[in-house]
């Protein structure tokens, strides 16, 4: 009954969007404003209803209604009731729901946004907005609908979530990649919006930016979230292992990531319009890609595709939004023709241009790594795997280019640059980062890859510091502020200049994390019985005792205590362990030691024989791993910086101004 | 008396036969390969029954019985690729971490690298393409002389930078 109800919604919410389809082109052709008003008011109906949907669908996984086929598949009696909610996005048909009401609510917050100056684009914006909600709602009505009841008897209890996906990182890495995906829609619609009125100046990229750049983080967070969650509980020791649903999610952040950098020659220098309009239809489609990859496993083989209902829908919705898409920009070529001509070619918009280049270079290499074993199977029926040896090899000299451009491109101005101008400002910011390799030589590293490495990564963080340097010491000698004040001010007065350093500082503290793991990584497994040791790379790691036993909710666990020391000095203990689910499927948790410089990280191997005789442990040992997460804290704060509402400016305009009234003077500001 | 002899003598040469073909056996095994020695072939292949599962993390029983073969064929004194061939033979090039190189499979390895190059040939001609007409205007354009004029070139480009942001 209930059931019928959520899908009962679920029908009229398609039908609503198909309304708002309709009637924002019939209202724009009849230049009817009352009719694009009802197009709005009715995409703003969206949200609230699936909302109802959604809710209902989350009342039936926490109440146990194992008579709908979902509800069954992803919770069963034993799972806590996070892990029941969070089930709403654990399988193909709850993630699909979760998704529309998420772009349900992009979409209505948009259209809630003042649109005096911007009139024209409305209907378009409700129009592409609603193409897609309507596209994954025909995807839930007719095909993966969450509210299917199954055939025959009602299961006592359902066969329950599976045990990688039960855990707390459920709550909040799936969302934010979804978040991330969704977000993307907002700029292609408006894009999608000025190549249909032809308004091609860079208005539609002035009201996407904050969007673009929100977008950017959820989807950034989700990858991190992602890679953070492997590695704490699936036991392989590393965060990312290119499979091909980590790719998924990858490849519109590929795409993202160098339009939210090109869209500033087009907003500074009327240039690149036709390429920026490339890049956000290649990330919208990429985003429906990356959604429809990543729950749905038909990358697992060509069947798996041919039998999956919805696998031939996305592709033909994908493939007809491409194609309109790039026949709009083709129509409107001439309009977007650059406005200005490039100065040099170490201008920075010509790095910035090299920077996309090898993006898209990833992307290449991403995408046709992922989808190269469907085309062998095809056309030869020989199936293979394409694994990271392949990405890690073809990628790894690319990450570098992008790596050295962000050392150079932000010493070199718009417009022009020359050798002489450039090198003027680089070479001391180079001298400071040379000592890092000549120091890490000299402490016994001998790997080129690494040394490489970092020393990009110390050119990036001296030549980002050296600018905010240079920046502030100006200031503080025109404006005779002091230098913290001046720094201070300055990054405030351009947030996105200066938030965009902080991420690069960012992204190179990641970098140092992914070099240490990759190039440094040792690892060892052995058999030992209770009271022996292990030893690696200068730790010595204690077995002291093992412990099984049967929890409260029917797991049953397997834990191990290991007493930690290096140079005989006591590092405390560590608890690996693996839990049996009642269902026999099993969960490992290693134990890890983390710091700034290592991660000591304890594998209870769960697949041999466990007795307090003879146990299985594999350690491994993970070098400088921790960066990859303190980058990640200082990159949120990067994008808080840079996409921060600017109350402030008029805040500070106002005070600036009063401060003018009461002492009569100029004003610092 | 002559019976109990006989039966002593019977049992000291089994006992000694046995003690020789164990030594001979075992000294033609070396010594036995250990977790580490497996898991080093392991890593380099993928479990033929999972979905892009190295061999050497993967938790399922087959895997385990998989990893136990190769510990059999190190101490049958296999080499590497032997064993590696041995997998190859029995599931296919699905177990290598990467297409072997051969007929189509050449495609994974070649198409990438020519878009790239094809998309940076594009970049470099329309790069050159939109920097003719510049190249007047920039011998022409205001030239940054000096070392003293460094920092106030570098302030009046930062001050003009944050006027036509927004």
């Amino acid at each position: 009954m209930l059931a019928d109800f959520g899908y009962g919604v679920l029908v009229i919410t398609f039908l609503i969007s198909l309304y708002s389809i309709v009637i924002a082109i019939y209202g724009e052709f009849k230049k009817s404003a009352v009719m694009v008003e009802s197009a709005r008011r009715a995409m703003l109906l969206t949200w609230p209803l699936l909302t109802l949907s959604a809710l209902t669908l989350v009342y039936l996984l926490v109440n146990n209604h194992y008579e709908l086929e979902y509800v069954w598949a992803v919770t069963n009696r034993s799972m806590p009731l996070y892990l029941k909610i969070t089930a709403l996005w654990g399988g193909q048909a709850g993630s699909l729901l979760f998704w529309s009401w998420l772009l349900a609510a992009f979409t209505s917050a948009v259209t809630l946004r003042k649109w005096d100056r911007d009139r024209e684009f409305l209907p378009w914006v409700i129009v592409v907005s609603s193409v897609t909600l309507a596209f994954f709602l025909a995807m839930i009505v007719f095909f993966e609908n969450p509210f299917a009841k199954i055939l025959g008897p009602v299961p006592v209890d359902g066969r329950g979530l599976n045990p990688l996906l039960r855990h707390p990182g459920m709550i909040i890495h799936p969302p934010m990649l979804y978040l991330g995906f969704v977000s993307f829609v907002i700029p292609y619609a408006f894009a999608m919006a000025a190549l249909i009125t032809g308004r091609t100046d860079d208005r539609w990229i002035r009201i996407t930016r904050r969007w673009t750049l929100w977008a950017w983080m959820f989807l950034s967070l989700g990858l991190v979230l992602g890679a953070r969650w492997a590695y704490d509980v699936l036991g392989w020791g590393g965060y990312w292992g290119w499979d091909p649903v980590e790719i998924a999610a990858l490849m519109p952040w590929l795409v993202g990531t160098p339009f939210l950098h090109t869209v500033m020659i087009e907003e500074k220098r009327g240039m690149l319009k036709q390429l920026n309009m490339f890049l956000i239809i290649l990330t919208y489609d990429l985003v429906i890609f990356g959604t429809f990859l990543t729950r749905s496993g038909v990358l697992s083989s060509v069947h798996a595709f041919a039998e999956s209902a919805i696998g031939p829908m996305f592709f033909g919705f994908i493939g007809l939004t491409l194609i309109t898409s790039v026949a709009l920009v083709i129509y409107r070529w001439g309009d977007l023709k650059s406005e200005n001509s490039l100065h040099s070619l170490l201008s920075r918009e010509a790095l910035f241009l090299l920077a996309a280049l090898l993006f898209l270079g990833i992307l290449v290499i991403s995408f046709w790594g992922t989808i190269f074993p469907l085309i062998s199977e095809l056309f030869t029926g020989q199936k293979v795997t394409v694994g990271p040896p392949f990405y890690e090899r073809a990628t790894t000299p690319l990450w570098g280019g992008l790596m050295l451009l962000m050392g150079i491109a932000p010493l070199s101005a718009w417009g022009h640059s020359t050798i002489k101008t450039l090198g003027r400002a680089i070479w001391k910011p180079s001298i400071v980062a040379l000592i890092v390799p000549i120091a890490a030589y000299a402490g016994g590293i001998r790997q080129t890859v690494a040394l490489i490495g970092f020393t990009l990564v110390a050119l990036v963080i001296t030549v980002t510091l050296y600018e905010f340097w240079r920046g502030a010491r100006a200031r503080s000698r025109k404006s005779d502020e002091n230098f913290v004040t001046a720094l201070l001010r300055l990054a405030g007065r351009n947030r996105r200049r200066y938030g965009g350093y902080i991420i690069h500082i960012s992204m190179v503290l990641m970098a140092i994390g992914i070099l240490g793991i990759e190039i440094f990584q040792t690892e060892t497994q052995k058999n030992i019985a209770v009271g022996d040791e292990i030893n690696l790379a200068g730790y010595t790691i204690h077995y002291d005792s093992l412990a099984q036993f049967r929890n409260q909710d029917g797991r049953y666990v397997t834990r191990a205590v290991m007493s930690i020391s290096k140079n005989g000095r006591d590092m405390g203990e560590l608890y690996p362990r693996f839990d049996i689910y009642p269902d026999g499927q099993p969960m490992t948790i290693p134990g890890v030691r983390s710091t700034l410089v290592d991660d000591l990280y304890i594998v209870l191997v769960n697949w041999e024989q466990v007795g307090p005789q003879s146990t299985p442990f594999k350690i491994y040992h993970n070098p400088l791993v921790k960066w990859v997460w303190i980058g990640t804290y200082l990159f949120v704060f990067g994008v808080l910086v840079a996409a921060w509402p600017e109350k402030e400016r008029e805040y500070a305009s106002a005070r600036s101004r009063r401060k003018k009234a009461a002492y009569g003077t100029s004003g610092a500001d | 008396m002559k019976q109990r002899l006989w039966f002593i003598f019977i049992v000291l040469v089994l006992t000694i036969s046995t003690v020789i073909l164990t030594v001979s056996v075992v000294s033609a095994q070396g010594p036995t390969p250990t977790a580490d020695d497996v898991n080093a072939i392991a890593k380099q292949l993928y479990c033929p029954v999972c979905e892009n599962t190295p061999l050497d993390v993967c938790e399922t029983q087959a895997c385990a019985q998989w990893r136990e073969l190769i510990r059999q064929q190190l101490a049958d004194g296999w080499t590497e690729e032997q064993i590696k061939q041995y997998f190859v033979d029995n599931y296919g090039a699905r177990v290598l971490s990467e297409p072997p190189r051969t007929g189509l499979n050449w495609l994974v390895y070649l198409v990438p690298p020519v878009i790239i190059l094809a998309g940076a040939v594009i970049l470099f001609r329309a790069l050159r393409a939109w920097n003719k007409p510049a190249a007047v205007e920039t011998e022409a354009g205001p030239g940054s002389a000096s070392e003293a004029d460094e920092s106030d070139e570098y302030i009046a480009r930062l001050e003009e930078e944050l006027r036509t942001r927004d």
